[in-house]
């Protein structure tokens, strides 16, 4: 542990430390622009450089090693005379385009000139332009706003994993860019738009909307996926601006995932701002009122087992409880939250968590894919994976397709054959696990979409048993989930009660005319044929696959628009925060329920929402503290037996429209695409 | 003045043979073994005893330099490095060594390289020296074959591999990190320090990075005793130096001399003298073209060794020494090395990647006078701004030449701005 002082105060910092760190340290506060804690060490701003007693020259604060007994000052006329100059060199090719750059406001460059830049130029030479770059549809390049920091090149490099951006040519001719201008292929890429400490990389869909000062923001959770990732959203008025990341060191770091981003402007796209009730085969707008009167012409005496309720992916905790509160009022047991059927839930607790914890991939020693593309189900879980697999050397081995997850994976099969072999200790890898300290299985969702499903759980908790994935202080076993809403529908057991049906069993049922009401609660990741002689009411917020086949729709809030508990894959219970009110004559959907179950005759017992949300924890403890991941406990769950021969299959077949939200974004269709079309464009195009 | 006896680069103008028949009547590759048998300390106590120091530019104490490499081999392997990228422009002494006398180099490496705990040795040569390159590789094939170089390399049982590595031809390269960035096949950029290349160097592994003519010298330093080394030149000095001379003198030319020499004397003797005689002297630029330029006034005393010309605040440098007569445009001479610096400049750091543009443009205008009296204090001031500032110091040496120019030449620089406006003011 080195003492050194800075500026007089005597400091002492962990080996290895930066002398950056140690001002921090002290309280001083250092400039920065290249400097990155989460980023290798480039040293090439020089905006940084500090007096070192015995140094010839200044040194660079943010790459030398902090030693003992070092004496560091920050305050001298040479430090002083060193970043003013720094600054004026940064400046001199920089644009004086302030008025226009939407980095205006949150931008490093003008922040740290009012401290350290002249009160007039000097440079009087013609200065450097620079061609902007084509980044995709996410980023938007004014190249000649770049000051070399190359913070974006190491996040690409580094966190996202991608090789694609870097600096052309030298001197003052140096530019970054994609090398081939290609769209930076990575559900990570904007991130580099935070990254950037001047207007050169900005969000695209966000150019020229607004200025930071004019936002409300709004501290929230993402649900985009079931990471949860925590977000800052933006808004003016009842519009979302942008999104942006915030500080959560145990799930998203500073990161966010390109859909959490820029999905939002399909909040505002495809809305359902009113009541609709379904008049002679048409939707017609209808007032609250009316809807009420046609749900309860048609519910009211009907026998409870032929109605039915799925929530989807979006839904947050509260309304999922007052579905079911609603339902049980109703004599029903078919409810269910898992619209892809995936066999998981209603075990022990740990049988559906991310155990493990996203932080604790850190300390895993060796990581078992089975059916899963942590890419595009989350993100953030597979930087981890990046993280951890750069500095140690983790093995990581897959079953399911081939894919490429940004580090090196020993895809061992294809299907629950190699599964079996694993868990019969006849496969190779067996002997990995077994030898790992801290290893780990993840299940994906999809591999547990299956008929067999329950099965292939079993056999992933047969691995967990014997090979030591489960100790005292270490839970290795893992269910990836991709719906935000899935852990907490089956933390308060949004699932077919005694008799009941689950979803396939009512999409059967309502394809045989035996379900005759269905209530849907933002469930659009269904095959709604079946429901084609089945009483459909849907409630949501986007006109999406659901809202088509409803014969009464109840417009609903989007995560946005309410308070809303969400639990994430690892079980981390927080909550979504509203920015502005539903849009129209949508409410929040606790609300809706609670008001319908009125004239139903089944009237909740709670009129506010701390009242619903009592009633949550009552259910379930794990629910009660925010922010907070209680530990599942390790008990029965999956089943026994043969699992089919089919390979597992990936559920998500494109990233950027997996729900009714980024389904409605112009954006995330801009990047499906860019990315993801396969063909190729011709002359006719556009 | 240097004798004949005490000469070490015995082939310098290429006039015998530098394939190995010839280089071992010159006494290269004699007994090597004899030398390997001293031992690895023995080895760096006799060269910091010689006095020697670097002479790729910066003349740091070679023997402390190698002591800086850890005493035992660890996991990771040792590296010599041989920076072969002279670019500096005025400087060509290296070329001639790995031309004329390429196995004085290799035995060299053998050496320098078995001191340091290294089993192979890269030599990191210009792109631009074909020839050079060829000399070299043919000189390596002939120590594989005589077994000088390889499993049992000079019979010491040691083993030795020397690899040759041509560059693309970027200044830069020769900075020592740089270097190893490009060597391993990066893009050459000079990387922070610390880490200094003795810790973590070549592919993270220690690594001693020294120029052509240091690691050429070091088995006659061993073999006649660093004592006769350290007796010529002066105190802190020491020993023989290739000189290059080249500009206005009525014989450009590369020799070697003890360090210490008078400018005067080494210009006078062994290059012809100044065009049109001693008096017909503007400056000189006495160490390449990144140390300041001196006027005539230093240059009649001055001395040349590393410690004479840094009072005179310039610096021995390479060693290359630009002779510029009367007829010079010293403002457009020195515009042309900024413009030098800044095409060579990597485009890392901010005061290098824009201040040499920015001195550069300035200066140009200087040339013609374009300018204001005060911007000369402007440019000044930049040269400051970038020097110290860089992670490398190739800031330093864009700043140093202008400086020295702003130092001498400044009423030269006035008259022509003075000028420069006259007769804008009667064009008017």
């Amino acid at each position: 542990m080195p003492k050194l002082t800075v500026d007089g105060i005597e400091v002492e910092v962990p080996q290895g430390a930066t002398v950056l760190q140690a001002c921090e340290e002290a309280g001083v506060e250092i400039p920065r622009f290249c400097y990155h804690d989460r980023l290798s060490i480039a040293g090439n701003c020089r905006m940084c450089l500090v007096e070192m007693e015995k140094a010839p020259k200044p040194v660079a604060s943010c790459a030398f090693p902090a030693g003992d007994g070092m004496v560091i000052k920050t305050d001298t006329d040479l430090v002083k005379k060193a970043r003013n100059g720094v600054m004026e060199f940064l400046l001199a090719n920089h644009p004086l385009d302030c008025p226009i750059c939407d980095q205006g406001g949150e931008c490093d460059l003008q922040d740290q000139s009012m401290a350290y830049g002249f009160d007039r130029g000097r440079f009087i030479e013609n200065k450097r332009a620079v061609s902007d770059k084509h980044m995709g549809p996410l980023i938007k390049t004014i190249m000649t706003r770049c000051i070399h920091c190359t913070r974006c090149v190491r996040f690409s490099t580094e966190i996202a994993g991608v090789d694609e951006m870097g600096m052309l040519n030298r001197g003052e001719n140096a530019e970054i860019t994609t090398y081939l201008e290609k769209a930076l292929a990575s559900e990570l890429s904007g991130n580099v738009i935070d990254l950037c400490p001047v207007g050169a990389l900005t969000s695209k869909p966000y150019a020229f909307k607004s200025r930071p000062w004019e936002l409300t923001k709004t501290e929230s959770v993402d649900v985009m996926d079931a990471v949860g990732s925590n977000i800052r959203v933006d808004s003016r008025g009842s519009e979302v601006l942008r999104v942006l990341p915030r500080i959560h060191e145990d799930v998203n770091e500073e990161w966010i995932a390109d859909k959490t981003r820029y999905a939002c402007d399909g909040l505002k796209r495809q809305r359902l701002d009113r009541p609709f009730v379904r008049v002679d085969g048409k939707l017609k707008a209808a007032s609250w009122a009316e809807t009420f009167t046609a749900i309860r012409d048609k519910l009211s005496g009907m026998d409870g087992k032929k109605i039915g309720a799925i929530a989807g992916d979006l839904a947050d905790v509260e309304s999922m409880l007052a579905l079911k509160d609603l339902m049980t009022g109703l004599g029903s047991p078919n409810i269910d939250c898992r619209q892809d059927g995936a066999k998981v839930g209603g075990g022990a607790r740990a049988g559906h968590l991310f155990n493990t914890s996203i932080a604790g991939i850190e300390e895993a020693d060796a990581i078992l894919l089975v059916g899963t593309n942590p890419r595009w189900e989350a993100p953030l879980v597979n930087a981890r994976i990046r993280k951890t697999w750069l500095a140690t050397d983790i093995e990581v081995a897959g079953i399911g397709p081939r894919l490429d997850l940004t580090y090196d994976v020993d895809w061992i099969g294809a299907g629950p054959q190699t599964l079996q072999e694993v868990v019969d200790g006849k496969h190779p890898f067996a002997e990995v696990l077994k030898a790992a300290e801290k290893p780990m299985i993840i299940v994906g969702s999809g591999a547990l979409a299956r008929t067999d499903g329950a099965r292939v759980l079993g056999a992933a908790k047969k691995i967990a048993d014997s090979y030591g994935l489960v100790t005292e202080d270490w839970n290795g076993f893992n269910v990836l989930h991709r719906a935000a809403s899935r852990v907490g529908g089956l933390e308060i057991g949004f699932l077919p009660g005694e008799g009941g049906l689950d979803t396939a069993g009512m999409l059967e049922a309502a394809g045989k005319g035996e379900l005759e009401a269905v209530w849907l609660l933002g469930a659009d990741e269904l095959d709604t044929a079946a429901f084609e002689n089945t009483f459909v009411i849907y409630q949501g917020h986007h006109g999406d696959k659901g809202a088509h086949a409803a014969d009464v729709i109840l417009p609903g809030a989007a995560y946005t628009e309410k308070n809303g508990t969400y639990v994430s894959t690892e079980g981390r219970v927080q909550r979504t925060r509203y920015s502005h009110l539903p849009l129209g004559d949508a409410r929040e959907d606790w609300k809706i329920l609670r008001a319908v179950s009125e004239p139903l005759g089944a009237k909740l017992p709670y009129d506010t929402i701390d009242q619903l949300q009592k009633r949550m924890i009552e259910l379930n403890g794990a629910l009660a503290r925010l922010d907070h991941v209680a530990a599942g406990d390790w008990g029965d769950f999956g089943t026994d037996g043969a699992m089919d021969d089919a390979a597992f299959t990936l559920p998500i077949d494109n990233y950027y429209m997996t729900d009714p939200i980024s389904r409605a974004s112009q954006t995330m269709a801009a990047c499906t695409e860019a990315f993801l079309a396969q063909t190729e464009r011709t002359g006719t195009d556009g | 003045m240097l004798q004949d006896k005490d000469r070490i680069f015995t082939n310098l103008y290429g006039v015998h043979d530098w394939r190995l028949a010839g280089a071992k009547k010159r006494g290269i590759w004699d007994n090597t073994k004899a030398l390997i048998e001293l031992g690895k300390a023995e080895i760096i106590e006799k060269m910091k005893a010689s006095g020697l120091r670097g002479r790729g530019g910066a003349g740091f104490p070679t023997g402390l330099k190698w002591s800086f490499m850890p005493k035992e081999v660890g996991e990771r392997p040792h590296y010599l490095v041989v920076n072969a990228d002279e670019s500096e422009p005025g400087t060509c002494k290296d070329r001639d060594i790995l031309r004329y006398d390429p196995h004085r180099l290799l035995e060299g490496c053998v050496v320098a390289g078995f001191a340091m705990g290294a089993e192979t040795a890269f030599i990191y040569i210009r792109g631009e020296f074909v020839n050079e390159a060829h000399n070299i590789q043919a000189a390596i094939d002939e120590a594989y074959d005589a077994g000088l170089l390889g499993d049992n390399a000079c019979g010491a049982g040691i083993r030795f591999d020397i690899v040759l590595h041509r560059g693309a031809g970027a200044y830069i390269c020769g900075e020592e990190t740089a270097l190893l960035e490009s060597l391993e096949g990066k893009k050459g950029q000079p990387r922070l320090k610390p880490p200094f290349p003795a810790g973590v160097g070549l592919y993270g592994c220690p690594s001693t990075v020294n120029n052509v003519e240091t690691i050429a010298v070091a088995p006659e330093i061993l073999r006649r005793g660093p004592e006769w080394f350290e007796a010529l030149g002066r105190p802190k000095n020491s020993g023989t130096k290739i000189f290059c001379i080249s500009g206005h003198v009525n014989k450009p030319c590369n020799v070697e001399e003890e360090l210490g020499i008078p400018l005067k004397e080494l210009i006078e003797k062994y290059a012809g003298g100044v065009r049109g005689g001693w008096d017909n002297l503007l400056a000189v630029i006495p160490g390449g073209s990144s140390v300041p330029c001196l006027p005539k006034d230093i240059c009649d005393n001055v001395l040349m060794d590393f410690d004479s010309l840094r009072e005179v605040q310039s610096g021995l440098g390479t060693a290359a020494v630009i002779v510029m007569d009367k007829s010079t445009d010293i403002v457009k001479a020195i515009a042309n090395l900024a413009h030098f610096y800044k095409h060579e400049s990597c485009g890392q750091c901010t005061p290098c990647r824009e201040g040499t543009g920015w001195m550069w443009r300035v200066m140009e205008r200087m040339v013609a006078g374009k300018a204001e009296p005060d911007e000369i204090d402007t440019l000044f001031d930049v040269t400051k701004q970038i020097e110290g500032h860089t992670i490398c110091a190739l800031g330093d040496a864009a700043a140093w030449p202008i400086q020295g120019l702003i130092r001498h030449f400044r009423p030269e620089m006035e008259a022509r701005i003075k000028r420069y406006h006259e007769m804008a003011a009667a064009a008017d």
